[in-house]
């Protein structure tokens, strides 16, 4: 019987690493294809409203950005504790600078996308809705009239 | 003729610069897909239009007022958020033909089995204060687009029996003709901080 088990001291055998860069690969193309990079910082203070019946925004390439909230603690000595509206990097100094920015974005669109530009509103829960209402009144001015309201999926409901 | 070996790229440094990239993709990466409700704001008014608005018959309006403490208040009535959901659905769908409910019209909708009486102008009016907070504003809207989501689940168990969700474009669409969503986010004005100028 022991003829068998003549070599008892068996080393194991190193485990094949070959197939790790496939692996690593699939991992890394999953991620580009998911990946969409982040266009701007955040200067304001963004916690989005919970809601239940939400829509996925189908088609970010569409969708054009406008951030309202209370200014960061680091730019509320320039900016002020009042809820402001930031428009790429920058804050806006009024409402109705809202307009300009939207023809800005609609001009640099594809032509046929120009009619189907989504304006993804994405506003602190705690904010008056005053300026909310003064930005809705500026993209109704500038004929930017599909919205989205941006919320997160309520938890725990009930 | 001496035959030459072509040597391998040596590939073993090929997971590292994958895993380099990956982990800058994993870096720059904001997986968190964007959420929430669609809206499509009316045109910008013209002094025509204006005029036009006072036509609507009393009882085809729901009106919602938001005030500045987040309170609720539903033709003349003041609600809690939780109770609107039931309310919209009654106000949308008129199941008994109340009086003081919208009135029904005929709509030939081929998919749903020809002629249907469906509230076609009905309008939930919405109106919030400056002061109104966003949440509170977004719970109200939610609660209306969930008072029509659950109307049309309802009509599409009933018709195809299936959820609203697996119906066909088509069916949808059919279903959506029999509930149309009408929400209308009304002009702002200034509740209890400005005198005068309301309605």
């Amino acid at each position: 019987m022991a003829k068998f088990r003549k070599e008892g001291g068996k080393k194991l055998p190193a485990i094949s690493t070959a197939s790790l860069p496939d692996i690593i690969f699939m991992l890394l193309f999953f991620f580009m294809t998911t990946t969409s990079m982040k266009e701007t910082t955040l200067n304001i203070q963004m916690k989005l409203p919970e809601a239940t019946e939400l829509t996925k925004l189908e088609k970010k390439s569409l969708a054009k950005y406008i951030y309202i909230g209370v200014p960061k603690v680091q730019f509320q000595k320039t900016n002020g504790t009042e809820a402001r509206i930031q428009l790429d990097d920058a804050f806006a100094k009024q409402p109705t600078e809202v307009g300009e920015y939207i023809s800005i974005k609609r001009d640099a669109m594809n032509e046929n996308d120009k009619n189907k530009m989504i304006v993804s509103l994405k506003v602190d829960k705690d904010t008056k809705m005053g300026i909310v209402t003064d930005v809705k009144q500026a993209l109704r001015k500038a004929y930017a009239l599909n919205i989205y309201y941006t919320a997160t999926e309520e938890t725990n409901k009930y | 003729m001496k035959k030459r070996q072509i040597q391998e790229i040596n590939a073993s440094s090929m997971a590292d610069i994958s895993f380099l990239l990956l982990i800058f993709f994993l870096v720059t990466t904001s997986m968190a897909t964007d959420k929430g409700l669609s809206r499509t704001l009316p045109p910008p008014a013209t002094n025509e239009e204006k005029k036009e608005d006072v036509e609507v018959n009393q009882r085809n309006i729901m009106l919602i007022l938001v005030n500045s403490n987040d309170r609720l208040m539903v033709n003349g009535e003041m609600m809690d958020v939780n109770k609107l959901k039931d309310k919209a659905k009654e106000f949308i769908a008129n199941p008994r033909n109340d009086e003081n409910l919208p009135m029904k019209e005929k709509v030939n909708i081929p998919l749903l089995g020809g002629d249907c009486m469906v509230t076609t102008k009905h309008v939930i009016s919405l109106q919030n204060d400056r002061g109104t907070s966003y949440q509170a504003y977004l719970k109200v809207q939610n609660e209306l687009v969930a008072a029509y989501n659950e109307l049309r689940d309802a009509k599409a168990r009933d018709r195809f029996g299936r959820a609203f969700a697996d119906l066909t474009k088509d069916e949808q669409d059919a279903v959506k003709d029999f509930y149309p969503q009408k929400i209308s986010e009304a002009e702002p004005k200034n509740y209890g901080q400005v005198t005068g100028g309301a309605q």
